[in-house]
């Protein structure tokens, strides 16, 4: 008798660990790319872009709060968003690597801006349909952000690729050098195609699919060349960085590892 | 719990019996902490009062932007004008979904929003058009000879224009 009823809660409490991880995954690239974003506050090229990469960020955070709230939850364990944000050591953070790499000159901030909103904009359009309501409810507000995310970073890459040609030339160095991170973004592991199969999301091979397109349209207009497709050697949502994230998080936890659970 | 019937019956109304109504009223007063000159039910922020089946009075809030920093200020005062008026029972829930969208603003905070110098969202819902094409009037002038200097400004909610006919600068608050 207790071998059918046993099974099914060993397969939820399965399925449980996956979507927190999941969850958190978003999460943390949401939280770590807004991170990087608040290092331009007061250093941007004028004064409108300062204010847009410190609002894209606030927007970032915003999102990164509810989904770290809700992979809180998730897991049981009593953590919250502020434990979840900085309580955990970068081998525990399973953000995209393109997400931690440094902002460099304006193109590459922009270059990795735009590459990840696109990537944002078609999987949260994908998980407004979620088999789970409170991630549908999180993705449906944070896609309404995303699309003006991308309007921004889009409306800057042509502007820049199709500018000058030093605007173009630091553009393409830019997209050189972050391109290898995309294939990350593209490639599903066991955990997406978990959550693909239990109608979480949908599978990553149709957004990456719709974001290769709309990358490359994008691409033509901005006159910047693709680069060549590169193999797969970043884990970054499986806890495997670069060492810039140890950095940031770094700078990110400050406060609360030199002082533990200091308030306001 | 979080039916979208509560955004309907917000929007339109709906029956409300006498301690709903008062509370709205109540609600009405609590300004919005970055516009002042808006209240939070102008905002569409409020998504439902409503005396539920366990006696006690559900009053659901929406943030407006995931990242406003104003949203837990918001929450607060939600909070204290409710305990103010005697509802300390009162149960403050915060709703996701259906997301806040601009097109909640109602006809009278768009008309306080102009008339303290914002250029109101455009009155079509923000998904049936293209909001970056969309003119905008200026809040001063009238003129729909404006131009928009950044996506962004001074708050989550708001975009940065110019008028080209009086010159002045304005903040458009943004459809989404």
């Amino acid at each position: 008798m207790s071998v059918p009823a046993a099974a099914p809660a060993r397969r939820d409490r399965a399925l449980n660990e996956a979507l927190f991880r999941y969850v958190l995954r978003l999460a943390d690239t949401s939280l770590v790319l807004g991170q990087r974003l608040g290092e331009w506050v007061g250093h941007a090229p004028a004064l409108e872009e300062d204010l847009g990469l410190a609002n894209l960020a606030l927007d970032l955070i915003g999102q990164a709060r509810l989904l770290l709230t809700y992979a809180g939850e998730i897991e049981g364990k009593g953590r919250d968003e502020d434990a979840l944000a900085y309580l955990r050591d970068a081998p525990e953070f399973v953000n995209l690597t393109l997400a931690e790499q440094p902002n460099g000159d304006f193109a590459h901030t922009i270059v990795r801006q735009w590459l990840i909103d696109a990537w944002q904009l078609e999987l949260y359009e994908g998980l407004g349909a979620s088999a789970d309501t409170r991630l549908a409810a999180i993705a449906a507000k944070a896609v309404k952000e995303t699309r003006y995310h991308y309007r921004f970073s889009s409306g800057w890459l042509v502007r820049l690729g199709d500018g000058t040609a030093e605007s173009h030339a630091r553009t393409q160095q830019a997209l050189e050098t972050l391109w290898r991170f995309t294939e990350e973004l593209c490639t599903p592991d066991e955990i997406d195609e978990r959550m693909a199969a239990a109608g979480i999301a949908a599978p990553l091979t149709v957004a990456a699919e719709r974001w290769g397109q709309r990358v490359a349209a994008d691409l033509r207009q901005a006159t910047l060349a693709p680069p060549a497709r590169q193999p797969h050697p970043w884990h970054g949502k499986r806890g495997v960085h670069t060492e810039h994230l140890g950095h940031l998080l770094g700078e990110m936890q400050h406060l609360q590892r030199t002082y533990p659970g200091v308030r306001w | 719990m979080r039916a979208a019937g509560h955004s309907a019956e917000a929007l339109a109304g709906g029956v409300r019996t006498a301690t709903e109504q008062r509370v709205w009223q109540l609600l009405a007063a609590v300004p919005d902490p970055e516009i002042p000159v808006l209240s939070i039910v102008d905002l569409g922020i409020v998504r439902y009062v409503r005396s539920a089946a366990d006696g006690r009075l559900h009053v659901g809030i929406t943030p407006t932007y995931s990242g406003c920093p104003a949203t837990a200020a918001i929450h607060d005062a939600t909070r204290a004008a409710l305990d103010e008026a005697g509802h300390a029972d009162a149960l403050l829930e915060e709703v996701l979904s259906p997301p806040w969208t601009s097109d909640w603003v109602t006809a009278e905070g768009r008309a306080k929003l102009a008339a303290f110098g914002i250029a109101p969202p455009a009155a079509a819902p923000a998904a049936a058009r293209d909001a970056a094409a969309a003119p905008v009037a200026c809040p001063r002038c009238g003129s729909l000879t404006t131009e928009r200097i950044s996506e962004f400004g001074s708050t989550p909610c708001k975009a940065h224009y110019r008028c080209r006919a009086c010159r002045e600068p304005f903040d458009h608050f943004k459809c989404i």
